[in-house]
């Protein structure tokens, strides 16, 4: 385990984020089973794919800096890359399931815009 | 408390969520109750498990971690966008 020589408040200050994330993500996955229809529980992970994602890649640069003052920005890929990824794989996914739920007739379709 | 103590225990509970987050979608996925149902699932569930391998890098100090969760992130995406063109038109590549 790393880390043992730093001042104990710095390490709240990296696992408070951290742990944060996480709990974002677990509250995006207890929608997923919680919401009923399908077009409510698609909103439900986006909340640990952002802001969840984000808070533990800020806790993931915030420790080696202050454990070894070093500066390592290349986990911001893993942001950027989620941020831009999980809008277009939900509108294909929701456009999938409106193209499906049409053809069948189902009435939780939503309207023809 | 120490300062190894309190990342040591943080990092574990912020692992424990992510588990219990792909418990949840897992859950989603052998459910259904439709295919798009699973798919989502199926995302939400290697967005955490990409997550819990970057706690899992902060907690060991090694930096190869972060490649294995990009590499997750790329194929994931790949996977799901895949699935919704097969969902939508019943072939992947016309």
């Amino acid at each position: 385990m790393t880390g043992a020589g730093i001042p104990v408040w710095l390490a709240w200050a990296v696992v408070i984020p951290v742990v944060a994330g996480a709990a974002l993500s677990f509250l995006g996955a207890t929608g997923l089973i919680s919401l009923k229809s399908f077009y409510d529980r698609v909103h439900a992970p986006t909340l640990g794919a952002t802001l969840g994602g984000f808070l533990i890649v800020v806790g993931s640069i915030a420790l080696p800096l202050v454990v070894e003052g070093r500066l390592v920005l290349r986990d911001l890929l893993i942001v950027v890359f989620i941020t831009l990824t999980t809008p277009v794989t939900f509108i294909l996914l929701a456009r999938a399931a409106v193209y499906r739920d049409r053809v069948e007739g189902n009435a939780d379709a939503p309207e023809e815009a | 408390m120490t300062a190894a103590a309190v990342l040591d225990g943080g990092l574990g509970l912020a692992q424990l969520l992510l588990v219990l987050a792909m418990v949840l979608a897992a859950w989603r996925i052998l459910r259904g109750p439709r295919a798009q149902d699973r798919v989502l699932g199926m995302d939400t569930l290697y967005l955490n498990a990409m997550l819990f391998i970057v706690v899992f890098g902060m907690r060991s100090g090694s930096t190869i971690y972060f490649e294995a969760a990009l590499i997750i992130g790329l194929l994931g995406f790949a996977a799901t966008v895949a699935l919704a063109k097969f969902l939508m038109r019943g072939e992947v590549i016309e």
